[in-house]
């Protein structure tokens, strides 16, 4: 790191060496708006490529029909219930646990050992490569326990895929609340658990769900874990949760996009222009989350 | 066979919509057939496995049998004819769709099968040209002899091969080579018949179990070479170029009629189901399914690529299969 | 922060402790889960060496699970994905540090408003969506025109690399300002206050400051671009071979998994092994990784 020579120091030499100065500043800041320029036109090409393949396919019997040999009958029904199944049981299995464990760590555990082991652990969990909790579900869940290649199977393993994601979240919205409201609950004689559920949770909802809901549309995004657990079939009647064979819309994606006729790639795009809007409303639905929590908080 | 094809129709046509309604068991909506005693209200499930030559094939069939029977579920999965059999001898799936027939010395397949218990009867129900192809680009291949694709394929093959080593006066570019994995019937065959030995083939090929794939990469690359099943070919024609084949009577192009009369050889070769036997005497679903298959097949063979059988040798695998399921 | 544990009735202390026991419980299961998936990969991988040997695996180059005869040789994989992820890192790099740059020096807040979300964007996208923009744009529209049709096929490690680079561009852009955005205004204000110009402030002053946060970025979006598998699985083939030429189709680790999980290769055979034990040394990688970007950011954190 080479000191800043201040103007004075360079005497005789200080206008050539400004421009030169200058103008090496001007190149960079070309270059940082080259980048972003560059990264906004892949963003754009992408989403247009997609939509234009993807406009000749979408329409109601698209969203209502059944995945089929001809593309002009396929629908993606099934994909679409088995994703919001695996979506509300995987929201549903990670609320409790990740808050709780979030809870846990900030305000029950103290600085010790075992808490920074924790901690520790959970960021080390969120790092894991997704295809790993497919192993891990297919050795645990799907042989293990027995629950074979089933919905339940695929969201439990997902559930686990997104914990720590959801811990995290959780762990940062709770310390973000101001030791004062915590402190003024035992000034009210709360006991620790009261002072969490009646003043740290409520200022730490907008938060806490805003994470959930990020983690969720995360989870209706994965395809590797699922393809380990046997998702992987051309199935064309709706899932039952505990027996039978499901898809999800990644995975349908995934199925059409491998097959060549332009036909397939052009259904394969219009589920990827469904699963884009469902990440859309999911994000706008945590803004929204968000928005409505806040307002009761006052500081 | 045709009150059958008749039943079918009937179907399709009072029960709606079909695949798009949620039972997972009950009974079949309207159905005005009463013209055959067999229409009971059909529910359950009948697992297709199997090759992914014939996959098509049945893909078809189970979609069209699902819409008109909307209490029956028929997913089909394509794990390659030998690791279909795999799954079909230790009686996971109801049928096994095979580019070859079953190894009855194997220890997955004839074997296990005998001692699991598990009774299937071999169907033939279609006829394919096993087609080798090329990228469109490529102008220097029209035609190869059976010793060049030994050459390309068998498993002395080099790692790097240039086509100029397959033909002097090809080019001096890398042969890049694609072929179906070796769970897949179409691996078998193409390897026992052009390498002489089954299974024997190089190491040094992109392979892949989904042959979509493979044509994608064929098409993808101007020094490809790739094989499998001629509906394929037929589905992607815009996408590649086949090529004929010297089997010793000169250069054979694969079409309808060259694979029906085997004068595309040795590449033509007969598509099999293989249904569980003992299964559909008790589950009238699954024996549903393959009556429907049988009386459908000329029809929906053609209609993904494939080419129908002679109607005499259909009728005779509907006489095989009605006596094996006694009546 | 201490707190009575009862209250003015005797009947809390109980069910305080049965709360603080469960919210226990839940915090445990991370690690429950990391013992397992350390089990599960270690003893199947245990039964893959029973049947393959150790030395094959990891010094073996050619690497043929399905066609036989077998091999064994994990480093064909490993340069499959090493290559991916280089090239991928050779994008990102650079892309998520001017962008990061920009966002925390030179954007006003109304330009964050604009660029941040197309980042976000980004790393929202589901990842088989940029397998599937590689497969169909940037594979036959892009790399064929541009290096020729015969240079260059559908699959290869090249068109997965710049999907990757892609996928973890946000990561590094996002990490890395944040860390930017924590170096103190003082010190920014005092190179100025010496003549400095922008350019000069973040080169000499912020991005030394922040460089812990950075390093961290980078390992991380390295430790992702190798566990990356749907935009791998889509662009870059099915052919494990050791080879550093981007233009060929190759096979990574994570494409190699999921391939013997389609084909539904029968449990207990050596095939179906060696999926854990390629996941096994795939998890160690990015474990490593992992463990050594947090040391970083221990160790060369600078304190102001």
């Amino acid at each position: 790191m080479s000191a800043i020579v201040p103007a004075a120091r360079l005497g005789h030499r200080f206008e050539p060496a400004l421009m030169r100065r200058r103008l090496t500043g001007t190149l960079f800041y070309g270059a940082c708006l080259a980048a972003v320029a560059l990264l906004l036109v892949t963003l754009i090409t992408l989403l247009v490529d997609v939509f234009v393949r993807a406009a000749p396919w979408l329409d109601v019997d698209f969203l209502t029909g059944a995945p089929s040999s001809r593309p002009a009958r396929a629908g993606i029904l099934p994909a679409l219930v088995g994703t919001f199944e695996i979506g509300l049981f995987v929201g549903v299995m990670t609320f409790p646990v990740g808050v709780a464990a979030a809870i846990y760590l900030v305000e029950y555990a103290s600085d010790s050992r075992l808490n920074r082991l924790l901690q520790t652990n959970i960021s080390n969990l969120a790092g894991v490569p997704s295809i790993i909790y497919g192993i891990l579900g297919l050795a645990l869940f799907v042989q293990a326990l027995a629950l074979g290649a089933t919905i339940f199977a695929a969201a439990l393993t997902l559930s686990l895929l997104i914990l720590p994601v959801v811990i995290i979240a959780s762990i940062e919205a709770l310390k973000a609340v101001p030791s004062a409201q915590r402190e003024g609950a035992y000034a009210l004689g709360a006991t620790r658990w009261q002072m969490v559920k009646r003043s740290v949770l409520p200022a730490a909802a907008p938060g806490i769900m805003t994470g959930i809901i990020l983690a969720m549309a995360r989870a209706i995004g994965e395809a590797a874990p699922l393809i380990l657990i046997g998702a992987f079939t051309f199935v064309t009647f709706l899932p039952n949760p505990f027996e039978g064979q499901y898809t999800v819309l990644p995975i349908q994606i995934y199925g059409w996009a491998i097959r060549p006729q332009d036909d397939f790639q052009g259904i394969s795009a219009a589920a990827i222009v469904v699963i884009l809007a469902l990440m859309l409303i999911l994000n706008a639905l945590a803004l929204v989350v968000r928005a409505r929590l806040s307002r009761h908080i006052q500081w | 066979m045709g009150g059958l094809l008749l039943v079918a129709t009937l179907g399709v046509a009072a029960c709606g919509p079909g695949a798009s309604s949620a039972p997972t068991s009950g009974p079949s909506t309207g159905g005005g057939a009463t013209t055959t005693p067999t229409t009971a209200a059909l529910s359950g499930t009948v697992a297709v496995d199997g090759s992914s030559t014939v996959f098509p094939i049945s893909e078809l069939m189970a979609e069209e049998f699902e819409n008109a029977n909307s209490g029956v579920q028929v997913p089909v999965a394509f794990a390659g004819t030998g690791g279909g059999f795999k799954k079909f001898c230790v009686g996971e799936t109801d049928i096994n769709d095979a580019s070859r027939p079953i190894k009855p010395d194997d220890a997955g397949e004839g074997v296990a099968c005998e001692a699991n218990g598990i009774d299937y009867v071999e169907l033939q129900v279609a006829i394919d040209g096993l087609t080798v192809v090329v990228n469109p680009d490529n102008a220097f291949a029209t035609c190869l002899t059976v010793a060049e694709l030994a050459t390309i394929y068998g498993p002395e093959s080099p790692e790097t091969l240039l086509w100029s080593q397959v033909r002097a006066g090809f080019p001096e570019e890398e042969v890049e080579r694609y072929m179906p994995g070796a769970d897949s019937g179409t691996f078998d065959y193409f390897t026992e018949v052009i390498n002489g030995e089954v299974d024997a083939a190089t190491t040094h090929a992109t392979q892949s179990e989904n042959d979509n794939e493979l044509v994608t990469g064929v098409a993808g690359d101007v020094n490809a070479i790739g094989f499998f099943g001629f509906a394929y070919f037929v589905e992607n024609q815009d996408k590649l170029k086949a090529l004929e084949v010297d089997g010793g009577d000169g250069c054979i192009a694969p079409t309808v009629d060259t694979i029906n009369d085997n004068s595309y050889s040795p590449l033509s070769r007969p598509l099999f189901i293989y249904p569980d036997v003992g299964k559909a005497k008790t589950r009238p679903e699954l024996k549903a399914f393959v009556d429907y298959y049988l009386a459908n097949t000329s029809e929906f063979s053609a209609e993904v690529g494939y080419i129908a059988m002679p109607d005499d040798a259909l009728a005779a695998e509907v006489t095989e299969w009605e006596a094996a399921v006694g009546g | 922060m201490t707190a009575p544990a009862t209250s003015l009735t005797h009947r809390r202390p109980m069910s305080e402790r049965v709360i603080e026991r469960l919210l226990f419980l839940a915090a445990a299961l991370g690690v429950v889960t990391t013992v397992a998936i350390i089990a599960v990969l270690a003893i199947e991988t245990f039964e893959f060496f029973l049947e393959v040997s150790p030395v094959e695996f990891f010094t073996g180059s050619h690497w043929s699970a399905l066609i036989k005869p077998q091999s064994w040789g994990v480093l064909a994989l490993v340069s499959g994905t090493v290559l991916v992820a280089g090239i991928g890192l050779v994008i990102a790099v650079p892309l998520g540090l001017l962008a990061a740059v920009f966002l925390a020096e030179y954007a006003s807040t109304r330009v964050r408003t604009v660029v941040k979300p197309i980042l976000e964007t980004i790393a929202g996208v589901p990842t088989i969506v940029l397998g599937f923009f590689g497969l169909n744009f940037i594979a036959p529209q892009l790399l064929r025109p541009l290096l020729g049709q015969d240079a260059i096929g559908t699959f290869s490690a090249l068109s997965g690399g710049i999907v990757v680079g892609l996928l973890i561009t946000p990561l590094i852009a996002s990490i890395s300002e944040d860390a930017m955005r924590a170096v103190p205004r003082g010190l920014r204000e005092g190179a100025f206050a010496m003549g400095a110009t922008r350019f000069e402030v973040v080169r000499k002053v912020v991005f030394p400051a922040a460089i812990s946060g950075i390093m961290a970025s980078i390992i991380l979006a390295m430790s992702r671009a190798i566990g990356e598998t749907m935009a791998v699985v889509l662009t870059v083939g099915t052919k494990p071979q050791l080879t550093f030429d981007p233009t060929e189709s190759v096979q990574t680790m994570t494409a190699f998994i999921v391939q013997i999980s389609i084909g539904e290769t029968a449990q207990g055979s050596v095939e179906y092994k060696s999926l854990f034990a390629v996941g096994a040394t795939l998890f160690a990688v990015t474990f490593a990784l992992n463990l050594l970007s947090g040391a970083v950011v221990r160790r060369f954190r600078t304190s102001y």
